[in-house]
């Protein structure tokens, strides 16, 4: 018995006994810190001997450079965004991340399955139709789910990058400026991350803090995951 | 959000979809082609839903053919979005007018072909679960020797996915594309059923299958918005008659 399981009927061909990796996901919403901890765990677990895949959406050879154009122009209408969406996804999970897990990597990814139901679901996508799109996909050996409050996040994006359109929601015609359409989309992105939360197990992980405690919170529970034995 | 998302069968919207299925040669276009020209001329609001789907999507499943990047997940989840594309900008729309929307291949193919890939059934149906039923369902039956006499010779050479070459079955792309044809029609004989198809034998004539096309159709068309175009051809037929 392996240790991998698909969420549903799952691929064909492929034998889960041989995919000796672990998979783990980082989880939440736009601007709470996930790529800056995978950046951090990746040379914390390089260092100790393990080989790293950092992985991401929209990052898939078939289809990631024409998604992000889509985005640009936005033309496309949810559904259709929604499935172009899972086609990325299923093309890096068959040609990056279950051919790492076969090779022992472990595969640290930045959003997985959740973050696009959850922008699915807010934009209309059936959840009981995504769950069985997403079927396919492996079930994860852990989920980190950085969770902030609505007031920290606004806080936290307008010290970076600023409001950027996707991440407001814009695209949904939710409020008279960026301000309230980001607020608004986000609460409800939240609100479908907390549903989530008991479905597929996610660990919370308390994003609010300063980023030296959320990293040290993460490495002991990343450490346990990889120490555990899989069998 | 507009209503969120109906899912297969609950759409309720004014228009009506004819679709037509089968396999390549199975003469199903030059029927839909027939029926289009009696609807137009019967004075309905007629629209042909092309595959000409964003270029966006368009071009991935291009290049993924092209390149070979495809496996049977990507080749069907990318064939879904391009459907989905199709279905939000070039069904739903029109039958939200009140058109008769013609459909040459459905979601049917995507069922019949993906399955035969290896695709799970269930899961395949389950994803095009968005899609709009159909108000009649065509699937023009034919023998696979049939189709195979009307296909080679007039056309170029066949293409790698098409003929199903990435299943292995052959190295001859021609014996290729025939076991896969094959193995299409049995999961279309599977669907007739499932999805109350309506089979109609292509190895009759030409003449005969359109008649019971026309007959079936106008059976579904009860209430459904006309334009006065009609009057039109008729004053333009009346015209050309008085000219002669």
């Amino acid at each position: 018995m392996g240790r991998f399981s698909f969420f549903g009927e799952g691929l064909a061909g492929i034998d889960l006994d041989e995919l000796k990796g672990k998979l783990i996901v980082l989880e939440g919403t736009d601007g709470v810190g996930r790529s800056t901890h995978i950046g951090l765990l990746k040379p914390y677990l390089e260092h100790h001997g393990h080989a790293v895949l950092h992985t991401g959406m929209t990052r898939s050879a078939l289809a990631g450079k024409r998604l992000k154009q889509a985005k640009e122009g936005h033309t496309l209408g949810g559904i259709t965004m929604s499935l172009f969406y899972a086609t990325d996804f299923a093309d890096r999970l068959e040609n990056e991340i279950i051919p790492a897990l076969r090779a022992g990597f472990i595969v640290l990814t930045d959003r997985y399955i959740y973050s696009l139901m959850a922008r699915a679901i807010v934009r209309g996508s059936d959840p009981e139709w995504l769950r069985e799109v997403y079927s396919f996909a492996l079930k994860p050996d852990a989920i980190f789910y950085l969770r902030v409050k609505i007031d920290d996040l606004v806080t936290r994006v307008l010290q970076s990058s600023g409001f950027d359109y996707w991440e407001s929601g814009m695209d949904m015609h939710m409020g008279e400026d960026m301000y309230e359409s980001f607020v608004r989309y986000q609460k409800w992105l939240l609100a479908e991350f907390d549903k989530m939360v008991e479905n597929y197990g996610f660990e919370i992980v308390d994003a609010s803090r300063s980023v030296e405690e959320v990293f040290e919170d993460l490495r002991v529970r990343v450490d346990r995951v990889v120490a555990r034995n899989g069998y | 959000m507009a209503g969120g998302m109906k899912m297969y069968g609950k759409h309720r919207l004014p228009g009506r979809l004819i679709i037509v299925e089968g396999i390549d040669g199975s003469g199903k276009s030059t029927q839909l082609m027939l029926l289009k020209k009696w609807l137009e001329s019967e004075g309905y609001v007629v629209y042909s839903s092309e595959w000409n789907s964003s270029a966006l999507v368009h071009n991935v499943t291009k290049r993924g053919k092209k390149k070979k990047m495809l496996t049977p997940i990507t080749f069907s989840l990318i064939h879904a979005t391009d459907f989905a594309d199709r279905t939000e900008h070039h069904i739903i729309p029109p039958l939200k007018a009140g058109a008769v929307v013609l459909a040459d291949r459905y979601i049917y193919t995507a069922f019949a072909r993906d399955v035969v890939r290896g695709v799970s059934a269930h899961w395949v149906r389950e994803l095009y679960g968005f899609a709009v039923k159909p108000t009649v369902g065509f699937y023009f039956r034919t023998p696979l020797d049939v189709a195979m006499k009307r296909i080679l010779g007039g056309r170029d050479a066949l293409k790698y996915y098409e003929a199903g070459m990435d299943l292995d079955l052959s190295d001859d792309i021609e014996e290729s594309f025939r076991v896969f044809q094959g193995r299409i029609i049995e999961e279309y004989e599977k669907m007739v059923d499932e999805f109350g198809l309506v089979a109609i034998d292509a190895t009759r004539s030409i003449e005969e299958q359109q008649a019971e096309v026309r007959r079936i159709v106008s059976d579904g068309l009860t209430g459904t918005k006309k334009t006065r175009i009609r009057r039109w051809v008729d004053l333009a037929s009346l015209a050309r008659g008085s000219q002669e």
